[in-house]
C-alpha cells in the first residue's frame, strides 16, 4: 500500500496525457472546472508545466489555465501506469 | 454574404401590434456571443448593469422583415450553477422574466464544451434556438460538423452561422420566427443523470415535491440540490419546513458526489450529440494557437512580449495621444474658456469662476483625457478579441501571487496606465469578490497618463538631463508600492485569502472590427457619461472650496485647509504651496500645474518650472514627486470605486490607505534623500 500515493494533476509533465479520477478542490471550485470539461474519466493532455507557476491543460478539446496549487488538488491516473 | 439584418430603429408601428418579441443570447465565454449580438442590434445598443449588480447588461431592438424583436445578451457562463453573480443572471432571467426564445450559441470547434450550457438549457422551460457559430474556425482546425444531425440528436433547431462574416444570420431568423410563431415541435433530447444517482435525485424530488416556490421548476430544482448549488439551496431551505429540510440534507450531506455524476451525465449525452454530429474531428495537426503559445505563455518570452506591447502603446500614447490631448487642452478647452469669460464678463463673478473654473477646467480638463483613452480601449479590445489577453493573465500570474491575487487581476491593470477609471470598471472580469475588491483598492498606484502628465512636466523642471531616469524611477516605484501594499492589505484585511486561477485560454483568431469598434464606443460613451455627472458635481464643490468665502485662491477654504495640513507637508518636505498643489489635483491630476502656477504668480508656460527649481531643493522636489505618484486618485477614479465597491466605507478606506501611503513614502523619500545629499 505503500505505493499507492495519489499522483496529481501538477505532477504530470508536458505532453503528457492521463484520466482524471477524482478532485479535493471544493464545491464552487469543482463546479467550476466540471463546466470547463473536467470530470473522473476525462482525458487530459498536458499542454505546459514548467514545474513552477500556473500550468495550462488541454480537457475535452479547450485549453485551460489552470494554478498550480489548483492543478494539486486534482487526481489523475498516468496512461502508462 | 450580406444577408445580415439592417439594423434601424424599429419603426413606430401603424397599427398596434402584439408585444414585442424577447430574445435572450445564452452562451459560454468565447463563442462569438457579443459579436451576434453586436451583429444583429448594431449601435442600437444599450449598456447599463443588471439592477443591484455590476454586471454589465446590453440589450437592444432590431428589426427583420418589418417585425420588431428586443434582444437580451445574458452574461457569458460556462454553467447554470451559481458560482458567479453572471451565473445567477442568465438563470435568473430566464426563469423570471420568461423570454420568448432563448438563442443558445455555441462554438462548432469545441463542440463538446460549449454544449455544456446548451445541455443545462433544455432542461429549463423556455423553447431555445442553437446558433452553430464559429463554422469558420472549426473548418480551419479541420472539423466539420453536420447541423441538421446535431439538431436531430438535440431535439431543438440548430442553425449554423459565422457572425464574424455575417452569415447565416438571416436562416436563424427564420428559425427564430418559425419558432415564436410555434411552428416548430420542441422535443429537446434531455440529458440524465448517472444511472448510479437515479433513485437519489427521484428521492430528493419526492421531498420537495409541491414546495418549490416559483418561478422554479421542481425537478430543476432537485438537480441543482445535489450540485450543491450555494443560492437554490438558501432558497430551499428557506421554503422548506425545519424537519423537512434536515431530512433533504440528509440525503444530500450522503451524495456530495452527486455532483460529478451530474456532469458527467451531462458529458455522457454531449458524447453522443458531438459522436453524431461531428463527421471529422479535429485533426492532429499543430496549430496556429499551439505555436503562437510557445513563445506567448513562455515564462520568460512571454514576459517579454507582453513588456514589448506595454511599450508599444506607451509610445502609442505618447506620440499620438498626448499631443492630441494637450491640444485640446488647450485649444478646445482653453478656448472656450476664453469664449465664455470673454462672454461672462459683466455676469457675478461666481457665474463665471463656475462655467470657466469648475466646468470647464474641471470637468473638461478630465475629458481631454478621451484620445488617450480610446488609444487603449482600441489595444486592450483588439488584443482581448485576438485572444491575447489571457496569454496576458497567464504569465503575470506568479506576480500577482505576492498580492493572493491570480493572472486575471492584471487586465484591468494594464488598463490602469491609460486611466484608473476604467481599470476599476474593468476588475467585472475577477471572479471572486475578495479579489475584485483587492483589485479595485490597489489599481489607483498604477500612474495613469494624467500623473505621467505632471511627472512629465515637472521632471525636466527639477532634474534636468536626469528626468527620464528620474520618470522611469517614478514609474517602477509606484509597480513596487503597487505589489508591497497588494501583499500588505491582502493580509490584513483579506486574511491572506487566495482565489483560485481558472481560465480558459481561447483559440487565437482574426480579430473582428466591429466588435472592437462597439467596444470603443461603448467605453468612451460611459466614460463620456461619468465625466458629464460624478465629475462635474465634484469639480464644481472643488471650485466653490477654491473661491469662497470671498472668491480669491489665496484665502479660500481651500488654501486654509492647506495651511492647516501644512504640518504634515513639511514631514515630507512640502511646503503649503506645494501641499496645496498636492490637495487640488484630487479634481484631476494635471490641475497640481495650474495650481502651482496661481500659487506661484506665474503661467504655467513661462517661468514657473524656473521658480520652482530655484524654490525647492531636490529632496522636496523628488518628494513632491513621489506624491503626485501616489496621492489620492483622482475625483473620477474615487467615483468609479464608489460605484463598483458599491460602498463608502471601502471608497474611505481607500482613500485613507492612499493618504498613507503617500505620507510615509514621501517623507521617506524626502529624508533620504537629505542623508544622501540631494
Amino acid at each position: 500500500m505503500i505505493n499507492m500515493r495519489r499522483t496529481s494533476l501538477a505532477e504530470l509533465p508536458a505532453n503528457e496525457h492521463a484520466i482524471i479520477l477524482s478532485f479535493a478542490n471544493g464545491r464552487s471550485e469543482t463546479n467550476r472546472l466540471v463546466s470547463l470539461g473536467f470530470t473522473p474519466g476525462a482525458n487530459v493532455d498536458m499542454t505546459q508545466n514548467y514545474g513552477h507557476g500556473p500550468l495550462i491543460v488541454t480537457v475535452r478539446g479547450t485549453r485551460v489555465a489552470l494554478g498550480r496549487m489548483e492543478a494539486s488538488k486534482i487526481f489523475i491516473k498516468r496512461d502508462r501506469e | 454574404m450580406s444577408d445580415l439584418p439592417i439594423p434601424t430603429a424599429p419603426a413606430a408601428p401603424l397599427i398596434i401590434q402584439e408585444k414585442i418579441p424577447l430574445i435572450a443570447l445564452a452562451g459560454q465565454p468565447n463563442v462569438g456571443k457579443s459579436t451576434l449580438f453586436n451583429l444583429l442590434t448594431g449601435l442600437n445598443q444599450h449598456v447599463g448593469n443588471w439592477p443591484g449588480k455590476t454586471v454589465e447588461r446590453r440589450e437592444g431592438t432590431f428589426t427583420f422583415e418589418d417585425h420588431s424583436y428586443n434582444l437580451v445578451d445574458l452574461p457569458g457562463t460556462y454553467s447554470l450553477t451559481a458560482n458567479s453573480p453572471e451565473e445567477v443572471i442568465a438563470r435568473e432571467f430566464i426563469l423570471r422574466e420568461q423570454p420568448d426564445v432563448v438563442v443558445a450559441v455555441v462554438n462548432a470547434s469545441n463542440l463538446e464544451r460549449s454544449l455544456y450550457l446548451v445541455a443545462e438549457l433544455v432542461a429549463l422551460p423556455t423553447p431555445i434556438v442553437v446558433a452553430m457559430n464559429m463554422i469558420d474556425v472549426a473548418a480551419q482546425e479541420g472539423i466539420r460538423v453536420e447541423p441538421e444531425v446535431l439538431e436531430a440528436a438535440l431535439g431543438v433547431p440548430v442553425v449554423p452561422v459565422t457572425a464574424t462574416r455575417s452569415s447565416g444570420v438571416q436562416d436563424l431568423m427564420h428559425i427564430l420566427e418559425e419558432t415564436l410563431g410555434g411552428k416548430r415541435r420542441r422535443k429537446p433530447n434531455l440529458p440524465e443523470i448517472r444511472s448510479d444517482h437515479r433513485e437519489v435525485l427521484a428521492e430528493i424530488l419526492r421531498q420537495i415535491d409541491g414546495l418549490v416556490p416559483s418561478p422554479y421548476p421542481a425537478n430543476w430544482v432537485a438537480l441543482k440540490l445535489l450540485e450543491g448549488d450555494a443560492e437554490i439551496t438558501r432558497t430551499m431551505q428557506d421554503a422548506l419546513s425545519q424537519e423537512k429540510w434536515a431530512a433533504v440534507q440528509g440525503v444530500l450531506r450522503q451524495h456530495d458526489d452527486a455532483l460529478l455524476a451530474i456532469a458527467s451525465g451531462r458529458y455522457e449525452w454531449i458524447g453522443r450529440m458531438v459522436r453524431a454530429a461531428v463527421i471529422q474531428p479535429k485533426i492532429g495537426q499543430i496549430t496556429l494557437t499551439k505555436r503562437l503559445d510557445d513563445w506567448a505563455t513562455h515564462p520568460f518570452w512571454g514576459l517579454v512580449i507582453l513588456a514589448g506591447i506595454l511599450g508599444f502603446v506607451f509610445w502609442l500614447t505618447f506620440t499620438v495621444g498626448s499631443p492630441v490631448q494637450n491640444w485640446l487642452d488647450t485649444q478646445v478647452v482653453g478656448g472656450l474658456s476664453q469664449l465664455a469669460s470673454n462672454a461672462l464678463v459683466n455676469a457675478p463673478f461666481w457665474l463665471k469662476g463656475l462655467v470657466v473654473n469648475g466646468i470647464l477646467d474641471g470637468a473638461g480638463a478630465v475629458l481631454t483625457f478621451l484620445p488617450i483613452m480610446v488609444i487603449f480601449f482600441a489595444v486592450f479590445g483588439l488584443l482581448e478579441d485576438m485572444g491575447y489577453m489571457a496569454r496576458a493573465a497567464y504569465v503575470m500570474d506568479n506576480l500577482m501571487h505576492l498580492m493572493g491575487l491570480h493572472g486575471k487581476s492584471f487586465l484591468p491593470l494594464f488598463l490602469g496606465f491609460g486611466c484608473n477609471v476604467p481599470a476599476i470598471m474593468g476588475t467585472r472580469v475577477i471572479d471572486s469578490k475578495p479579489a475584485r475588491m483587492l483589485t479595485i483598492l490597489i489599481a489607483p498606484l498604477v500612474p495613469c497618463t494624467a500623473r505621467m502628465a505632471v511627472v512629465a512636466f515637472l521632471a525636466p523642471a527639477f532634474f534636468g538631463p536626469k528626468a527620464l531616469i528620474v520618470s522611469w524611477g517614478l514609474v517602477l516605484f509606484s509597480l513596487i508600492m503597487l505589489v508591497l501594499s497588494g501583499s500588505v492589505l491582502n493580509r490584513l484585511i483579506f486574511k491572506g485569502q487566495r482565489s483560485a486561477f481558472i481560465m480558459e485560454m481561447p483559440l487565437y483568431h482574426i480579430p473582428n472590427a466591429r466588435t472592437i469598434g462597439l467596444l470603443v464606443w461603448q467605453r468612451s460613451l460611459s466614460f463620456v457619461k461619468k465625466a458629464g455627472t460624478y465629475i462635474l458635481a465634484m469639480a464644481v464643490v472643488i471650485w466653490a472650496l477654491s473661491v469662497l468665502p470671498n472668491g480669491n485662491l489665496t484665502s479660500s477654504y481651500l488654501v486654509q485647509f492647506g495651511k492647516f495640513v501644512e504640518p504634515v507637508g513639511r514631514w515630507m518636505g512640502l511646503d503649503w504651496r506645494l501641499t496645496v498643489a498636492l490637495i487640488a489635483s484630487f479634481p484631476a491630476k494635471e490641475n497640481a500645474i495650474a495650481t502651482m502656477g496661481v500659487l506661484f504668480g506665474s503661467s504655467p508656460n513661462a517661468g514657473l518650472a524656473q521658480t520652482l527649481t530655484s524654490t525647492f531643493s531636490t529632496a522636496s522636489a523628488l518628494s513632491f514627486l513621489v506624491a503626485t505618484m501616489l496621492f489620492i486618485p483622482c475625483m473620477a477614479t474615487v467615483a468609479a470605486i464608489r460605484q463598483e465597491t458599491n460602498s463608502w466605507g471601502w471608497t474611505l478606506l481607500d482613500i485613507g490607505i492612499f493618504l498613507l501611503i503617500t505620507i510615509a513614502a514621501s517623507s521617506g523619500v524626502y529624508h533620504l534623500a537629505l542623508v544622501l545629499g540631494a
